[in-house]
């Protein structure tokens, strides 16, 4: 598989991911979208630490090179399950305040 | 076509299905369950791609946990789609058009890369996605910054309580 398709696949759905942060005004699914790019980043990581590791695996059979971006992704995931529950309380809190989930209403914060 | 590219097509058509419905699905709901279609579709790749820690760990914690977080939320707002805010068309127009420029601009620029053209990913080799190395990775060259998420997710703990109490 040539690493273009994979290169394609995660700019499309960042690039999806960004269409619905721009198109949704639900605060709950521009968070997901938000969530959707990060994946799409994640496999991008995965892919090039792949072609990186087939790479070194030519001349050193056991060679661990690439694995670093493995660890990247997990904590990528790390930060983003912690961005994700102060986010969610933030969502709740906006919610009990004035009654809706509409983004619009932030604009409140600039006073 | 061998399995492994059948596999590949079928996964990035249900990723991108799956993204798509993400963001036109009038029912928030919907939406958090298309989601979990996308990151099913995800871990397939990375099982693909011979990453199968990162393929079950994005299972347990996006479609396990942070997905049923989302589910959560919306049940205890009871959203559905009648209280669903709406754009007017010209501004979704207007974001369907800066992000397929984004897209387009991004996919020309990969098209010129000519340094890209004899690179394949080699599917079904490679052990660097197993546990045991990962886990030797990350308990040896990656301590400090593994101790440093332990204190985020405390301070995101106290973060969440503390906004999410009542004022």
């Amino acid at each position: 598989m040539p690493i273009q398709y994979y290169i394609y696949l995660c700019l499309a759905l960042f690039s999806i991911g960004i269409v619905g942060v721009l198109t949704r005004r639900n605060a709950i699914i521009v968070f997901m979208c938000i969530e959707l790019m990060l994946n799409a980043v994640n496999l991008l990581l995965v892919a090039f630490s792949k072609v990186h590791n087939t790479m070194a695996l030519a001349g050193d059979k056991t060679s661990m090179i690439g694995i670093e971006a493995q660890l990247f992704v997990f904590f990528i995931m790390v930060v983003a399950a912690a961005e994700v529950s102060v986010g969610l309380a933030i969502i709740v809190m906006m919610y009990r305040n004035v009654h809706s989930v509409d983004i619009n209403f932030l604009n409140r914060l600039k006073n | 076509m061998s399995i492994t590219q059948f596999l590949f097509y079928f996964l990035t058509v249900l990723a991108l299905f799956s993204a798509v419905m993400v963001v036109v699905s009038k029912n928030p709901v919907h939406s958090v369950l298309w989601l979990i279609a996308v990151f099913f579709a995800i871990s397939g790749h990375y099982i693909l791609l011979n990453a199968q820690f990162l393929a079950i760990v994005n299972l347990i914690v996006y479609a396990g946990a942070i997905m049923v977080l989302f589910l959560f939320v919306i049940m205890l707002m009871n959203l559905n789609a009648s209280t669903e805010p709406q754009k007017n068309n010209w501004l979704k127009l207007a974001g369907v058009i800066a992000g397929g420029c984004f897209l387009m601009v991004l996919v020309s620029l990969v098209k010129q890369a000519n340094e890209l053209n004899n690179i394949a990913v080699t599917m079904g080799t490679g052990e660097i996605g197993l546990i045991k190395n990962l886990g030797k990775a990350l308990f040896n060259d990656f301590v400090v910054p593994f101790e440093i998420s332990s204190v985020l997710f405390l301070s995101a703990m106290v973060g969440a309580v503390v906004i999410g109490k009542k004022a």
